[in-house]
């Protein structure tokens, strides 16, 4: 029988994004979760991906975890410590921009992999202001491919954004095309449930994998739009080694994983 | 925004002058780090107000600003303060409050905006945002815009590639150019005539700075012209675009200064718990800004033991194995 490892949902997340980090490419980190699936992808599976922050720091050592992308630690020992024109230009540019992989957090999602990091309520007059777009909407603009980290709530996974402030496939289809922007934007979202990426001809959400001890039912219970479920299968758990690395190598002070 | 060879001036001094009701302005840095603290607190002593400030992704002095309400209007990309506050909370209350007019914007964008404002063009291109609500949602009216001078009649244009599909581009974003009346940044070295040297990332300060109609530069170090003359190589900014230079150590506390001091996550939860409410943000405004002179004031209340504590480590250049609440 199947042995399955104790983890916590951060855990198992922070694995699946590690997951679609391949060696070679240059991932576009914020803060929090998603720069430690980043530092996991570098360690088990991707030791040739290149750790990258708006601010402009490039393969910076990271001996401590950062808070922030304007936080010091990630200005010790960089290849390069820029300016935002520049990090900017890199994902703008085809040549450095198609080997770019971001990981972006957001209040809301569409079933198109659009996100809302602006508002809740009217924009004018919302009921809850959030940070705004900072480069979310450039990278989500330029590069092929971004994982979307979300918690799985009926309120964040919306029929209609209150708000689309970085693009994922717009209305579907060739919209994005059509719209003027490259083939891009958010390509695949974790959440502490499941797996979602989006279909090639429609641009809609659908179920790829399921964790252990959740079924597709409750992902789609908690999902206020339709989606494919159909062809879900369930994720392999994080495994010995993976986990080992993440604790031990990644957070051993457990900052972000808590 | 002179030649002279000393442009020395105490800060209270340089706000006074460059400084007024009214006046457009941009603040250096990135959310926790190399905000020009000390002059946002003396903007704040000395009550200027109905400012229109320019924002990429600001922290700390954004939201104290518009927490003392010297701020009517905003371009913002980005208001955050680290894990303190990942949404600023005085920004935030203002927008949901109705209390100032605000237009959003991304980070590359307002970064373009700065560039082409310091490069004298009226718009650069970017591929950033088409399909979003950044382009459509317009936080000044056009009536609005029509009647300042100072504001551009559009907010973003989108046009056909004029180069024909070149570079696979069908269309591209165009964003207006920004000339701030005054850009305060601070910086790790300066000398009397100006000119500066950033040690770190320097974020859009550079063209913040070049963009500007007057630059006031807080410093760390106010050094001899000759040290930075030995390696031109590291200095970014030339003296002939700054108008004065303020040395103010520490000046950029609670936010870090690479090479010289982290930020103070003590002091920025202190400021995030008090930001939420009303009562308690004025006994923090009082003790900390109004209830005292000056930056020198405001850092003995804070007291030697936090500034110990977020002493840059020399090799690292922040505070390593520092307590981060």
């Amino acid at each position: 029988m199947e042995t399955i490892q104790p983890y916590t949902p951060k855990e198992i997340m922070t694995i699946m994004a590690a997951r679609e980090i391949k060696n070679g490419d240059i991932v576009f980190s914020g803060t929090g979760i998603s720069m430690l699936a980043a530092m996991a992808a570098k360690n088990i599976n991707a030791p040739e991906s290149v750790i990258f922050f708006e601010t402009g720091a490039i393969d910076s050592l990271l001996e401590e975890l950062p808070f922030a992308v304007a936080d010091p630690r990630i200005m010790y020992w960089a290849a390069s410590n820029s300016r935002l024109t520049d990090s900017f230009a890199t994902m703008q540019n085809k040549i450095t921009g198609d080997k770019v992989i971001a990981i972006l957090g957001a209040a809301q999602i569409d079933k198109y992999g659009n996100l809302n990091t602006t508002c809740i309520g009217d924009y004018f007059s919302p009921e809850i202001r959030f940070s705004g777009s900072g480069g979310g909407c450039d990278v989500a603009s330029f590069v092929p491919r971004c994982i979307a980290f979300m918690q799985h709530e009926k309120r964040k996974f919306v029929e209609k954004l209150d708000y689309l402030t970085s693009p994922g496939q717009l209305e579907g289809k060739n919209s994005r095309k059509k719209a003027g922007l490259r083939p891009g934007g958010v390509s695949v979202v974790v959440t502490n449930m499941g797996v979602m990426r989006f279909d090639k001809d429609t641009g809609k959400m659908y179920l790829d994998k399921f964790y252990p001890g959740i079924t597709p039912e409750k992902i789609l219970e908690n999902t206020e739009f339709n989606m494919d479920i159909s062809t879900a299968t369930r994720a392999d758990p994080p495994t010995q080694t993976e986990l080992k690395i993440l604790r031990k190598d990644c957070d051993p002070q457990r900052l972000i994983l808590g | 925004m002179t030649n002279s060879l000393n442009k020395v001036i105490p800060l209270k001094q340089a706000i006074e002058q460059y400084v007024k009701n009214g006046s457009h302005i941009s603040i250096g840095g990135f959310t926790i780090n190399r905000n020009p603290m000390a002059a946002v607190y003396e903007i704040i002593r000395q009550k200027i107000n109905n400012l229109h400030l320019y924002a990429h992704s600001n922290g700390t002095g954004l939201d104290e600003l518009i927490g003392a309400g010297c701020v009517s209007k905003l371009e913002i990309a980005y208001g955050g303060n680290g894990k303190a506050a990942p949404t600023c909370i005085r920004f935030a209350q203002a927008i949901q409050n109705n209390e100032i007019l605000f237009e959003d914007y991304s980070n590359y964008m307002m970064s373009l905006r700065f560039m082409a404002g310091a490069m004298g063009l009226p718009f650069l291109p970017t591929l950033s945002g088409l399909g979003t609500e950044i382009l459509t949602k317009w936080g000044f009216s056009r009536a609005m815009r029509k009647s300042d001078p100072k504001i551009v009649d559009e907010k973003l244009i989108v046009i056909d590639n004029p180069f024909g599909n070149w570079t696979g581009a069908s269309k591209v974003v165009l964003v207006p150019a920004i000339n701030p009346d005054i850009t305060i940044i601070h910086v790790q070295k300066a000398d009397a005539m100006g000119t500066c040297s950033i040690q770190g990332l320097s974020f859009a300060d550079i063209e913040q700075v070049k963009a500007s109609k007057q630059v006031i530069v807080t410093c760390e170090k106010l050094v001899d012209k000759e040290e930075l003359r030995q390696n031109p190589d590291l200095n970014q900014i030339p003296f002939i675009h700054v108008s004065a230079v303020c040395h103010v150590p520490l000046g950029a506390y609670p936010t870090a200064v690479f090479g010289h001091y982290d930020y103070d996550s003590r002091y920025l939860r202190k400021f995030a718990m008090a930001a939420k409410n009303p009562d308690e943000f004025k006994k923090y405004q009082d003790k900390y800004i109004y209830g005292v002179k000056d930056h020198k004031g405001f850092l003995n209340v804070v007291g030697q033991k936090r500034i110990d504590a977020i002493k840059a480590d020399p090799r690292t250049g922040y505070a390593v194995n520092m307590k981060r609440d």
